[in-house]
């Protein structure tokens, strides 16, 4: 069953541009934390939702971004499906716009690849409340500019997110988790040396001594991969909810009141001594980091290591939640914010503070 | 700029005249050739000062005449940037200047077991910066991605000699992706001087099978059989009669020519894994009706099976004096529907069309057989062409899958979009290129051009820009 509050949102929209009134764009409201603080009037987009297409043969599944992340996951699920880059939902409010608009990947990403890599097609209003549609239904498209694969991780700031198709793929038919003592920079090593080797890998995570890895394929694979790489298994419901903790930054690591930084960067960067504690996933491309360091200090490191520091949840957030652009690139945000939305009024500074 | 880098004499920028699409040809003015960044900054801040005009190519395999030169400007080919800037085995990723050729990156990481997944047909020719510029795919993208899924970053300038860096060796970067904006932008948003690309570990082994069909809706039915059994082959292609048998003649393939289509279809991963899964997909395809299985029993008959899809193209070359190949991607499951469609252009036109069909992904390469020296004939074709691609838009498709929209499909860009996506498409032209000289009147039509063309979609019964000229 389809709700549809695209004429809606469109008109709200219009007459926000219209009055220079800033919205803040919102589905579940579970990743309100994320980025800088959001601005505007409330602009609500669960009316919109459900599920427009699913044809398990094709791949495809399309929706409007209201549908709950859950709904997604069990309609998926039924056929053996699901989405391969593991979403967080940060809550079970979270819905398909939000999931997309962040762009948040979870700890298949290294694997399986990030959100933006599935995304085929989207139907989007913009700042002028025009309704406009990119991309499409079928996995390989090059007509036009891949306005689509833009808008994830957009924070909205671009256009609403109205519909999104997304590729799928079947679920693996076995999985299992390994568990092995090592130190981080022996963690690093060998996580960069198995992924050099046709491994069935989907997922790791190091944190205090003990490196944890998923593999995830035919069980013929996972036997042949247990041997090669050693460690104990865990039990599978353990490991089920060792993920989910991961994921949803439910596990005990994310607990506590300093500030999480996210660092991006390349996998064989090697161990980065800052202060705080540290959890790595994504076969070390992804540092998990808890530090009251100052921001200047963290993002000069980060990009010393060839990659960037997002400030992912934090009380304040003066610092800005991302790593500030350098002047070619900003200047090309602005003009692009600027094509979709002239007015300034979605989701304003939610990104950067410039616009 | 060095000696012999500058050609503007008719016998050395004749060669430049066209890319792989030879229907559209045009000398251009001049041809630069740089040989370092430097270079390149200075060439695109000249043109621009000057308002000049600025085509970058590549190793000109593409098939939609992205690289056709400006009558009034420069064309800017990449061809001496071909040196491998790094090799990182550990993290997996290679530097690569633009001009390194596809399959020279595969070759290059193969001591460390490594590969570069993206194998458009034309690999051996085709080079990096230009898969960029087209995000090109090939017979592997449903299990191993497009270029946009393989590409980490890539570093170019804008016409106004500025360098950018979109995407890092990160898996993300800060903001918006402008590395998805980049990859498939055919040139028109900046010119690419370094790709680094993501390596990926060969499998430990691969088999193909081959499945013969007595009917090519059949075999349409088989493939959406294997995805829906929870297999994604490695690869997943389909030809049709008239295509093997061009072929067969060409590189003795080993297929079956009696069938009205064959699917090949690959599984790779460890030798229990690759041995299971094609028990699994034997059993889909015999149940799915095929006539005949044959399963590559090694290597070189894994690669005999393959060579003949690869070549296909140029086994068109041999039995027409020319072809003309569409791109077209649409909803598998109205495989049967289009094909036939197909057929009835072919007695519509008088113009033979083999199929070969990147069937995992649903994108339609039918090549129509013609004689370009017959200008009623091109006429023909071009026509064949149209119809095909407006029936790929109506099923739910697309116009172009892999090869790029270039000068070739402009105008049925105006059929797939409408004019407020076309204004949004400008307005990114412009972000990065204000004064649109870099590789102007391709990939976006001028809405003008769309209301020549009288063909412009539309939205909701209500006509998009309704104050511009139309006849």
């Amino acid at each position: 069953m389809i709700s549809d509050d695209s004429k809606a949102i469109s008109e709200k929209i219009k007459v926000a541009a219209a009055e220079k009134r800033a919205l803040r764009i919102r589905g579940g409201g579970t990743k309100d934390f994320y980025g800088n603080e959001p601005q505007g009037e409330l602009l609500d987009t669960r009316g919109h939702a459900g599920i427009v297409a699913y044809e398990p043969t094709e791949l495809v599944i399309t929706a409007c971004c209201g549908t709950l992340l859950a709904d997604l996951h069990e309609v998926l699920a039924k056929q053996g499906q699901f989405l391969p880059f593991e979403p967080p939902g940060f809550g079970s409010a979270a819905t398909l716009g939000g999931c997309v608009a962040t762009g948040l990947s979870g700890p298949r990403r290294a694997s399986a690849g990030s959100v933006r890599d599935f995304v085929l097609g989207a139907k989007l209003v913009d700042g002028r409340g025009q309704l406009l549609a990119f991309g499409g239904q079928v996995m390989k498209n090059v007509a036009g500019y891949d306005v689509a694969r833009l808008l994830a991780g957009s924070l909205g700031t671009l256009g609403l997110i109205l519909e999104v198709s997304l590729k799928v793929l079947p679920r693996p038919p076995a999985e299992m988790t390994l568990c092995m003592e090592l130190p981080q920079a022996k963690a690093i090593e060998s996580l960069n040396r198995w992924a050099a080797r046709p491994l069935p890998l989907s997922a790791s995570a190091w944190r205090d001594g003990e490196l944890r890895l998923r593999l995830s394929g035919a069980e013929s694979a996972l036997r042949a991969a247990t041997q090669a790489l050693g460690g104990e298994a865990m039990a599978p419901d353990a490991a089920a909810k060792f993920w989910t903790g991961v994921r949803e930054q439910t596990d005990e690591f994310f607990a506590g009141e300093a500030p999480l930084w996210r660092l991006s960067l390349p996998s064989n960067a090697p161990v980065q001594e800052l202060p705080g504690e540290q959890l790595l996933e994504w076969g070390g491309a992804l540092r998990w980091l808890k530090s009251s360091a100052e921001a200047g200090a963290l993002r000069a490191a980060a990009a010393r290591a060839g990659g960037h520091a997002t400030l992912f949840r934090a009380r304040e957030k003066t610092a800005g939640a991302f790593t500030p652009l350098p002047p070619a690139l900003a200047r090309l945000h602005r003009e692009l914010k600027n094509s979709f939305d002239p007015a300034g009024i979605l989701n304003p500074r939610r990104l950067y503070a410039e616009f | 700029m060095p000696e012999r880098s500058v050609l503007w004499q008719e016998e050395d920028t004749r060669p430049y005249e066209c890319d792989g699409l030879t229907a559209y040809r045009r000398v251009p003015m001049v041809v630069a050739l740089p040989e370092s960044e430097a270079q390149v900054q200075r060439i695109l801040a000249t043109c621009h000062a000057l308002g000049v005009p600025v085509v970058p190519r590549g190793a000109g395999t593409g098939l939609s005449g992205g690289a056709l030169p400006p009558g009034d400007g420069v064309l800017l080919s990449l061809a001496k940037f071909m040196r491998v800037l790094r090799l990182d085995p550990v993290a997996r990723v290679a530097v690569l200047q633009p001009g390194v050729r596809n399959a020279a990156i595969s070759d290059i990481a193969a001591p460390f077991g490594l590969y570069y997944a993206p194998d458009p047909s034309s690999q051996i020719a085709c080079s990096i910066g230009g898969n960029v510029a087209e995000n090109s795919g090939g017979v592997h993208c449903l299990k191993y991605g497009l270029t946009v899924h393989n590409v980490l970053r890539v570093r170019g300038y804008t016409i106004e000699g500025e360098a950018v860096d979109f995407g890092s060796e990160a898996l993300d970067a800060p903001g918006y992706d402008l590395l998805a904006l980049a990859i498939g932008s055919e040139g028109l948003l900046a010119v690419t001087t370094e790709v680094t690309v993501k390596l990926l570990p060969e499998p430990e082994t691969a088999q193909v099978i081959m499945a013969s069909f007595d009917d090519v809706e059949k075999a349409g039915d088989a493939v959406a059989a294997v995805i829906a059994a929870g297999i994604v082959p490695a690869g997943l292609e389909m030809m049709d009669k008239p295509a093997t048998q061009a072929v067969e003649q060409y590189v003795h393939a080993g297929y079956d020519l009696e069938a009205a289509a064959i699917l090949l279809c690959e599984s790779d991963g460890s030798a229990a894994e690759v041995e299971d899964e094609i028990a699994r997909m034997k059993a889909v395809l015999a149940a799915a009706g095929a006539t005949r299985l044959a399963v590559s029993r090694d290597e070189a008959e894994r690669l005999r099976f393959w060579s003949g899809r690869k070549a296909a193209f140029p086994a068109m070359g041999r039995i027409s004096p020319d072809y003309y190949c569409m791109d077209g991607t649409i909803p598998k499951k109205r495989l049967g529907e289009v094909l036939n469609f197909i057929g009835a252009m072919e007695k519509k036109y008088g113009l033979r069309c083999p199929n070969v069909f990147h069937a995992g992904d649903g994108n339609l390469h039918p090549l129509i057989l013609f004689d370009a020296n017959d200008p009623a004939e091109l006429k023909r074709t071009e026509d064949f062409a149209a119809e095909v691609l407006e029936k790929c838009i109506e099923v739910g498709g697309t116009i172009t899958g892999e090869h790029g929209v270039g000068v070739e499909k402009i105008d049925q860009m105006c059929v797939q979009f409408g004019g407020a996506e076309l204004e949004i498409f400008h307005a990114i032209k412009r972000a990065f290129d204000p004064k649109g000289l870099l590789n102007p009147g391709k990939a976006v039509p001028a809405l003008a051009r769309c209301a020549e063309f009288g063909r412009m979609h539309v939205h909701g019964g209500k006509l998009n820009r309704p104050e511009l000229p139309r006849f």
